[in-house]
């Protein structure tokens, strides 16, 4: 059972990264997307808190640097969202409590998680751009991320707290 | 309670489980940024299963993508229709002043002549994902792959001209690296003089993606609006020679630097890629049509 659940976490992960590779082209931004997955990993940080969503993140980070058209150094994103997974879950008792919150909450990850993964890309001279144009596409991220945050966090608490409950029964 | 049972724990514990995954992370990194990868076998196997997956979900959302068409506005429609008549009126003034022009087309054709007398065998595909530009790669997914005979360093074009190259294939996908990634070099011989250069990419998308091309020699002063067409390499590896790149859109120079930079304006429109062709050796055999001899040109 518990193999189950796990199964839909990586299934909801998958769909997320191939969504913003595949679906959110038509709409991107300058070729910005939203980035489906960090948000998949904020959710899981206020539904189950810093631990479960490092682990998440690290999942949803590989999936991203190694899926197809990835072509950076693989790890800068399960870097970044290991961490944002981790700082997000140290805050969730505000996000937890109102859905503005959350929303804010999501901003700041995507802020802290593109900026980190830009940073690595600095250190390790990885597909750097200019620190205008880094700017500008972080924060049309995290405007993008901020847009879908109101629709997807309510649907993705609901589903990852549903999963939760069941594997406690066990 | 429930919670502290699964996901809080003690905070030793978490603290420890994230030291683990930022250790695993710059240990990825560090083997990964090698250039003979070992995570080079994990990454095509990742490649087989999500490819296809990309390819089912493209070829199902291609419809309502497709749909936004419907819903351009009256008003957009005629915003065109002016910027068409604009556009009209230019040329006609060029049609009528410039007789220097054709001295350019013949060498100009000549050149792409060759492109399509050489005989260049392609592969069509089609574009079905697209790296988000928050990754700060510019690279796309392509529904043709190794079992269409596609394999890394071939050139990919389109009907407009250079689009990349492919830099990872896997048995149905392959990866294109575009022309205006910051690691796409591309050697470059301008129109009308054939000087050589190099083009790199800036990285950014829209309408202001843009190519940088270095001239060899400094004493060379690219004119505007000249055409820039790939320079090739030997055995068409990474590039095959003779594609039409772009157009000169400025040139600069400064005292400190010994060359000048043109900034080029890309022929091929990165924001909206579809249907591309990949440069194959010839008598290859796959389990896709390979075109050949003047099809396309």
């Amino acid at each position: 059972m518990t193999g189950l659940k796990d199964a839909t976490l990586v299934a909801v992960v998958c769909v997320a990264v191939i969504a913003q590779a595949v679906v959110f082209r038509f709409v991107s931004v300058d070729g910005v997307v939203p980035n489906l997955a960090l948000v998949v990993v904020v959710a899981a940080a206020i539904s189950r808190g810093p631990q479960f969503a490092a682990v998440l993140g690290f999942g949803a980070g590989m999936l991203l640097d190694l899926a197809p058209p990835a072509d950076h150094v693989a790890g800068r994103w399960a870097l970044a969202l290991v961490l944002v997974g981790y700082l997000a879950g140290l805050v969730r008792q505000d996000a937890r409590k109102s859905p503005f919150m959350a929303v804010v909450l999501v901003g700041a990850a995507s802020f802290v998680g593109t900026s980190l993964f830009a940073l690595s890309g600095f250190v390790l001279d990885d597909g750097a751009l200019p620190v205008a144009e880094t700017l500008r596409v972080i924060v049309i991220s995290v405007l993008w991320d901020l847009m879908l945050a109101p629709f997807l966090i309510p649907v993705l608490l609901w589903g990852i707290d549903r999963l939760q409950p069941l594997r406690m029964a066990h | 309670m429930a919670r502290r049972g699964y996901g809080g724990g003690p905070a030793d514990k978490s603290r420890r489980v994230l030291g683990l995954l930022v250790l695993a992370s710059l240990t990825v990194i560090t083997l990964d940024a090698r250039t003979d990868s070992p995570l080079d076998p994990v990454r095509s196997a990742v490649g087989a299963v999500v490819g296809p997956l990309e390819d089912a979900t493209a070829t199902a959302t291609r419809p309502f993508a497709d749909a936004g068409g419907f819903f351009r506005t009256n008003k957009s429609l005629r915003n065109d229709i002016a910027t068409l008549s604009a556009e009209n009126s230019r040329l006609r003034g060029q049609v009528s002043t410039e007789p220097l022009d054709r001295q350019r087309l013949a060498a100009l054709d000549a050149l792409t002549r060759t492109a399509s007398e050489t005989g260049y065998s392609l592969v069509a595909a089609r574009v079905i994902a697209m790296g988000p530009v928050q990754s700060f790669t510019r690279t796309v997914t392509i529904d043709a792959g190794s079992s269409a005979g596609l394999a890394k360093d071939m050139t990919v074009l389109n009907n407009d001209g250079l689009v990349g190259r492919v830099v990872q294939t896997t048995r149905s996908t392959a990866t294109v690296l575009l022309i205006i990634d910051t690691d796409s070099v591309v050697g470059g011989r301008l129109g009308t003089n054939a000087e050589i250069g190099f083009l790199r990419g800036r990285g950014s998308i829209g309408d202001s993606g843009r190519l940088d091309l270095e001239l060899v020699d400094n004493a060379v002063t690219p004119s505007r609006d000249d055409v820039v067409v790939t320079w090739g390499s030997k055995n068409g590896v990474p590039y095959v020679a003779g594609i039409p790149i772009g157009r000169v859109e400025s040139v600069t120079s400064s005292p400190r630097q010994s060359s000048r930079l043109a900034v080029i304006r890309p022929f091929a429109d990165f924001s909206a890629l579809d249907v591309v062709g990949v440069v194959v050796p010839k008598g290859t055999r796959g389990d896709r049509p390979v075109i050949t001899e003047g099809g396309a040109r």
